[in-house]
């Protein structure tokens, strides 16, 4: 499947580069297909390899995501641990903008800017981006937080030593120590459901598809489908993570 | 924890702007920012000690042995802030057992490991192995068997194997110099390295904390010599203090001039964080960096120490001026250590607002286990002192 995925990008994009009058050199093919999955290939094509979509367009801010993964994955109730999160980005007529994000979105959120200061307002949900290239498993000193086969970034709790490095090292925020296990904390992608070909909590709940989960070695899947119907970019591109999150619609002022 | 939960409650209402909600809870705190300060001493006491003996300057031997032991003394706390702060102490042994390569920090045990026991433990053993066996005829009952111990059965002092001690000594510091430098190069690279940080991801980082460690190692024997000297009423060799204090002034020059440098490359480059870091230097840390660190803990020894090479004063006056010099250095050098480590925590990575941090009395983290080591150290090299005294060591 994947090398399928990777022929054919590969044949169209010879095409389009001859169409331009031969103007790039094929040498830059696989670039091009890094470009598109901003990170290397995966090791096993014919395996399950994660991603994951979200569509702010549809996005409401309901919150019910970050409820409900709080819910499936015993994430303490203090609004200062999130596995996700939803936030709410105001931007002013004046160019200012504005982020909220009220215990991470769970009770919803109010606008609190008059509709005539508004230029623009959309929320965007947050979570762990099962980087490729993570910062914290290259950080993580003893190896407890690793890299799945199927491109999921996990923690070994029992081996994990808590000396936060990885919480530094993460440029999303995604990490947080655990008040009562004293070990680090992130989301899963609810890898006890997915396994088992369920499908998350965050995007069982969500009432506006706004997010999707899927498999990136599935030409076919709805994953790959949003990404070839959207124009999609990841977080902080310039920090070169190999980030698996991959939204619609983003606006550069989300970090 | 509810506790932690209350001090998390009183934090929010403290937030400036957005963070990220993960990003209240601060992960590093002054335990952390002891860390670096308390290596950076080890590595420039021992950098010092090295001057003597590697580039053989003959002035500076009376501080030769005494900053030696304040690096002993200080490493053997060095990793205890490290320890105490982890959230499972008890699972450390796992940096050494199944290190993870990739880590900058993984290797942290090893550079550790090889630094005590290659460089600082055997140096010091073969400095003082003669002595030892000499002591342990002198000394009686108890003292006199720890000599013996610690002399490990070597009893033999003819000239010729005095000489192999001095050899390998010298080898030894040869081989601790570049150490030294690893040592604290490599802790600037444990912070420089973390590209998801503005305010840390610099390759100057490991440049100027080897520096910076150069400077509050030095200024820490400055101390440590009139301290000592002091206490034990014995006149101070001012050529060893002056060059001492020479070289604090050098060196401070340089250490300033490469943070300075970082400093204006980042305002000239004036990147996506920016105005972030901007704000942070200007709000919550200005007084920490600009007038700590900086002004106190820079600019005013540099002038001070600068004034020396020019004009000479008395005896007492300079000995005034060094003590507050050093004293002021090892206070700006902590701030120095407080701004990366702290200030690098403060802003929120999405760029739109600060955290808050304040620091708790009681708790591992808290004001009172930090004083423990800072003050342990200290302990340790007053033993040190009464069971290696460089003063009764037998001169050539």
């Amino acid at each position: 499947m994947g090398h399928n995925r990777v022929n054919q990008s590969r044949r169209n994009f010879i095409k389009a580069a001859a169409a331009a009058g031969g103007l790039l050199a094929t040498g830059i093919v696989n670039p091009f297909n890094a470009v598109i999955f901003a990170s290397e290939q995966p090791t096993d094509p014919t395996k399950p390899w994660w991603g994951y979509g979200i569509d702010i367009e549809k996005c409401i801010g309901c919150g019910r995501c970050a409820n409900a993964c709080k819910t499936e994955n015993n994430v303490p109730r203090e609004p200062f641990y999130f596995r996700t999160w939803v936030e709410q980005y105001t931007i002013k007529n004046d160019g200012t903008v504005q982020v909220e994000s009220p215990n991470g979105g769970i009770d919803g959120f109010e606008q609190i800017v008059p509709d005539d200061e508004i230029f623009k307002s959309f929320f965007v949900p947050k979570m762990c981006n099962h980087c490729h290239k993570s910062p914290c498993v290259q950080a993580c000193p003893v190896g407890a937080t690793y890299d799945t086969p199927d491109g999921v970034v996990l923690v070994d709790e029992s081996y994990c030593i808590g000396c936060r490095y990885c919480v530094q090292a993460c440029p999303y925020g995604c990490r947080y120590i655990h008040p009562e296990k004293n070990v680090v904390d992130k989301c899963t992608l609810c890898y006890h459901r997915i396994s088992k070909g369920k499908t998350t909590a965050c995007v069982e709940v969500c009432p506006t598809h706004a997010r999707i989960l899927g498999d990136l070695n599935d030409k076919d899947g709805e994953l790959v489908k949003f990404m070839k119907n959207h124009t999609c970019l990841v977080l902080k591109p310039h920090l070169n993570t190999g980030s698996k999150l991959y939204y619609n619609a983003l606006s550069g002022e989300v970090r | 924890m509810e506790q932690h939960y209350q001090y998390l409650y009183d934090m929010l209402s403290q937030v400036q702007g957005y963070i990220f909600p993960n990003e209240l809870d601060l992960q590093w705190g002054l335990l952390i920012v002891l860390y670096p300060y308390i290596t950076g001493l080890v590595a420039g006491a021992f950098i010092l000690a090295s001057l003597e003996r590697v580039f053989n300057v003959k002035v500076l031997k009376p501080t030769y042995q005494l900053a030696l032991l304040t690096a002993l003394a200080f490493l053997l706390v060095a990793t205890m802030p490290l320890v105490t702060h982890l959230g499972h102490p008890w699972r450390a042994y796992e940096i050494l057992s199944t290190p993870h390569s990739t880590s900058a920090m993984a290797i942290f045990g090893f550079v550790y490991l090889w630094y005590l026991m290659v460089v600082l433990l055997l140096e010091i053993w073969f400095d003082y192995r003669r002595d030892m066996v000499i002591w342990s005829k002198q000394e009686k009952g108890f003292k006199a068997k720890l000599y013996k111990i610690l002399s490990l059965g070597v009893t033999d002092i003819s000239p010729k194997t005095v000489r192999w001690d001095e050899k390998i000594g010298y080898f030894i510091t040869v081989v601790g110099i570049p150490s030294a430098f690893l040592l604290h190069g490599y802790v600037g690279f444990i912070f420089g390295s973390v590209k998801a940080n503005p305010w840390w991801s610099t390759v100057m980082m490991p440049v100027i904390f080897l520096f910076s460690a150069m400077v509050s190692g030095i200024a820490l024997v400055l101390f440590i010599y009139m301290a000592v000297s002091y206490l034990r009423k014995q006149k101070i060799d001012m050529k060893a203090l002056d060059t001492v204090a020479k070289y604090l002034f050098y060196i401070l020059i340089i250490d300033f001039t490469l943070e300075s440098l970082d400093q204006i490359h980042r305002i000239y480059e004036a990147e996506e964080s920016f105005e972030i870091l901007s704000l942070l230097v200007h709000g919550p840390l200005f007084l920490t960096f600009f007038i700590f660190q900086i002004l106190l803990g820079t600019l005013v020894p540099l002038a001070a120490l600068g004034t020396l090479q020019f004009y000479k004063p008395k005896e007492f006056t300079r000995r005034v001026i060094y003590l507050v010099s050093s004293l002021l250095v090892l206070f700006g050098i902590f701030f120095m250590r407080w701004n990366v480590v702290i200030g690098g925590q403060l802003f929120s990575k999405s760029f739109y607002g600060f955290t808050d941090y304040k620091i708790r009395i009681a708790g591992s983290e808290g004001l009172l286990w930090s004083m423990v080591w800072i003050i342990l150290p200290f302990m340790i090299l007053a033993f040190l002192l009464w069971l290696l005294p460089p003063w009764k060591k037998v001169q050539e």
